[in-house]
């Protein structure tokens, strides 16, 4: 076998071991799973499954349209609840009628990376007129609702900071 | 869950999950791939010292070929979510560990040792033992959470096998160390390789129930976290028996092996750096008192700070001095950047343990560093699947025990690798796939299958969650 032959097959060979490398490196950055995360901009489809939802709400009992869609008709409604100060800032919740919880177990509605929140921290949820109200589940650090630390559950002003440790959030429009 | 995403005030964003696809097609693509760049190894091998492709290219491409497909096969029936990575890796480095052993035995040097018989048949027959072994874990082990039943039972089972070696008249003394048994009819087997999975189960189900009380009753001391007395006792017992296993079974991988795992474990378990500190500690002086009155150890010791002696003392005749691991290094140092090509090397030099204990110095010296490189991080690519398993498992023992294999997987690379390379003292343990022996084989096949198992059930996509009830049928009756 002559040497220019072997010489080839050398560094052909180390080219195909680096190739199979690569190519499973290319496998692994292809392979991400886990947390999406949806920019602001492309909200289109995160509003799909809001208007589903809407359309579920209507054809559900009577009883329970009555309780949640009377809400959603008042002015100045808030619409989402929005993170503006901590490590979650800039994450938004839609308001559906549904129950917020908030803490550090890991089926809150929003989970708490923070030493001073306690594990079910506190739950926002609409009451019978659509009035969005804060609650403290009677956790160790307080949830404050601008500077009043909470004892009874609040109805929540448009815009007004409720703050839970280091993280602050708010509902908007 | 720390899900920072943007920290800009005026952008938002939302999160939601992205199921992890099957990727089993992916899969068969790299392992097609992983069969490919052996039998090319192979056929070169061929060209360059006989000048022919070598006669048993089909049989052994089929051979290969048939076993990563029966493997693809379990992993599509028996755990469809897997990761796609592990089997290929896997599979390419025991493709090519056959190639290099199949190379040296046609060295003429290793022909012409007293004890010679071709090692290549016999490596692809515990091939496909460990295939096998492949496939069973994935068929009996239908969900690793039951391994976390046998937690105690595994530390016995562990320190029976670890503890079979120094049975008399099952025990083999081959060579220095206390490793073997000999089972009559079958040949020898090494306990300590499997003995190091089923004390991975151990540790995780032991960790599991006992991380908090390790990680929070602590006092802190000199910045260093000091845990209690009694749950300092766990890690003292293991430490004085990898101690004990260097004593008496004079081998220093192994017990290496053990207590960097236990040690790796515990800081997963309980995130306190002062464990990774601790264990340095003892296991530097653990090693410094065996090694100062073990003669074994000692002279393993005095031939990593000077193999160039060790090499003049073993040509003169002294008894008791090796030159492998000078001809090891100069292997290495022979092959350059780029090697010297397949079959052309001179590594038949190192003679005994060539294709076991000193495999890697073949490929160092016929791929070269740019070889070695790759190889390396073939390994180091199978070690990060493992920890990206033990991040997506959702069940403490799942992770333990992944963050388990994987580590003791990457200790036993480290210690070969840093053994043949000299950068610590050579120890008696093998590269795992590649090096010749059949328990290291078996053993390493049945980690990665239990590694597929938990990756199966971490990237199994969650079932849809049931409606809960209470939201529509609870309603508030009012007077």
């Amino acid at each position: 076998m002559s040497e220019l032959t072997l010489t080839v097959m050398r560094l052909g060979f180390l080219a195909v071991l680096w190739l199979f490398v690569i190519v499973a490196v290319q496998v692994i950055r292809s392979d991400l799973f886990g947390t999406r995360v949806t920019q602001r901009g492309a909200r289109r489809e995160a509003a799909r499954p809001q208007q589903a939802a809407r359309q579920q709400q209507q054809s559900a009992p009577p009883q329970q349209r009555g309780q949640q869609g009377g809400g959603r008709q008042r002015r100045n409604a808030p619409s989402k609840l929005v993170v503006s100060e901590g490590t979650l800032t800039g994450t938004t919740v839609a308001l559906q009628g549904q129950t917020i919880t908030l803490g550090r177990a890991h089926d809150s509605t929003i989970v708490l990376d923070d030493d001073y929140a306690s594990s079910r921290h506190a739950r926002i949820y609409p009451d019978r007129d659509g009035q969005w109200i804060v609650e403290d589940l009677g956790s160790t650090n307080g949830t404050y609702l601008d500077r009043s630390r909470l004892t009874t559950p609040t109805p929540i002003p448009l815009g007004a900071p409720i703050r839970i440790g280091k993280t602050v959030i708010e509902l908007r429009k | 869950m720390s899900s920072t995403t943007n920290t800009s005030t005026h952008h938002t964003s939302t999160i939601g999950a992205i199921g992890a696809p099957s990727r089993r097609n992916t899969e068969l693509a790299l392992l097609v791939f992983a069969v490919v760049i052996p039998v090319f190894a192979y056929a070169n091998v061929g060209l360059a010292i006989n000048d022919q492709v070598p006669a048993g290219l089909l049989g052994y491409g089929l051979g290969l070929g048939l076993l990563a497909g029966v493997a693809h096969l379990a992993v599509r029936k028996f755990a469809p979510y897997a990761d796609p990575l592990l089997l290929p890796l896997a599979t390419l480095l025991n493709g090519l560990g056959l190639v290099v052993i199949w190379r040296l035995d046609q060295s003429k040097l290793l022909q012409s040792l007293p004890n010679f018989a071709p090692a290549a048949p016999r490596q692809l027959l515990y091939t496909a033992l460990g295939i096998a072994m492949f496939a069973a874990v994935l068929f009996f082990l239908k969900d690793h959470r039951v391994l976390q039943r046998y937690t105690y039972i595994s530390m016995f089972g562990a320190l029976v096998l670890l503890m079979l070696p120094l049975v008399p008249g099952l025990g083999a003394n081959i060579y220095g160390a206390k490793i073997w048994i000999n089972i009559p009819g079958l040949g020898s087997l090494q306990p300590g390789e499997f003995a190091k999975i089923v004390l991975a189960v151990f540790f995780a189900g032991y960790l599991m129930v006992k991380r908090d009380a390790l990680a929070l009753a602590s006092r802190r001391f000199m910045g260093l976290y000091l845990p209690r007395g009694r749950d300092l006792g766990p890690i003292l017992v293991v430490w004085a028996i990898s101690i004990l296993i260097l004593v008496f079974e004079t081998d220093l991988g192994t017990s290496l092996l053990f207590f960097g795992m236990f040690v790796i474990m515990l800081y997963v378990a309980t995130e306190r750096t002062s464990w990774i500190v601790f264990g340095l500690l003892m296991s530097a002086v653990g090693a410094v008192g065996v090694a100062s009155f073990e003669p074994h150890v000692k002279s393993r010791v005095d031939s990593w700070l000077d193999p160039m002696r060790e090499f003049t003392l073993s040509r003169q005749g002294v008894a008791g001095h090796s030159e492998q691991l000078q001809q090891a290094l100069w292997a290495f140092g022979s092959g350059g950047t780029l090697g010297t090509g397949w079959g052309q090397g001179h590594s038949d030099l190192i003679r005994f343990a060539a294709n076991s204990d000193f495999i890697l110095a073949t490929f160092g010296e016929e791929l070269g560093l740019a070889g070695i490189m790759a190889i390396l991080l073939i390994y180091g690519l199978i070690v990060e699947r493992g920890v990206r398993t033990a991040l997506a498992a959702r069940d403490p023992f799942g992770k333990l025990l992944a963050v388990g294999l994987s580590g003791a997987f990457a200790l036993q690379v480290f210690v070969v690798a840093g053994g043949v390379m000299g950068l610590i003292p050579l120890t008696g343990m093998t590269m795992p796939f590649v090096a010749y022996g059949g328990s290291s084989v078996l053993a390493n096949w049945a980690l990665i299958g239990i590694l597929i198992r938990i990756s199966d059930t971490a990237r199994r996509p969650a079932p849809a969650p049931a409606s809960n009830p209470d939201a529509e049928m609870t309603q508030v009756v009012r007077p």
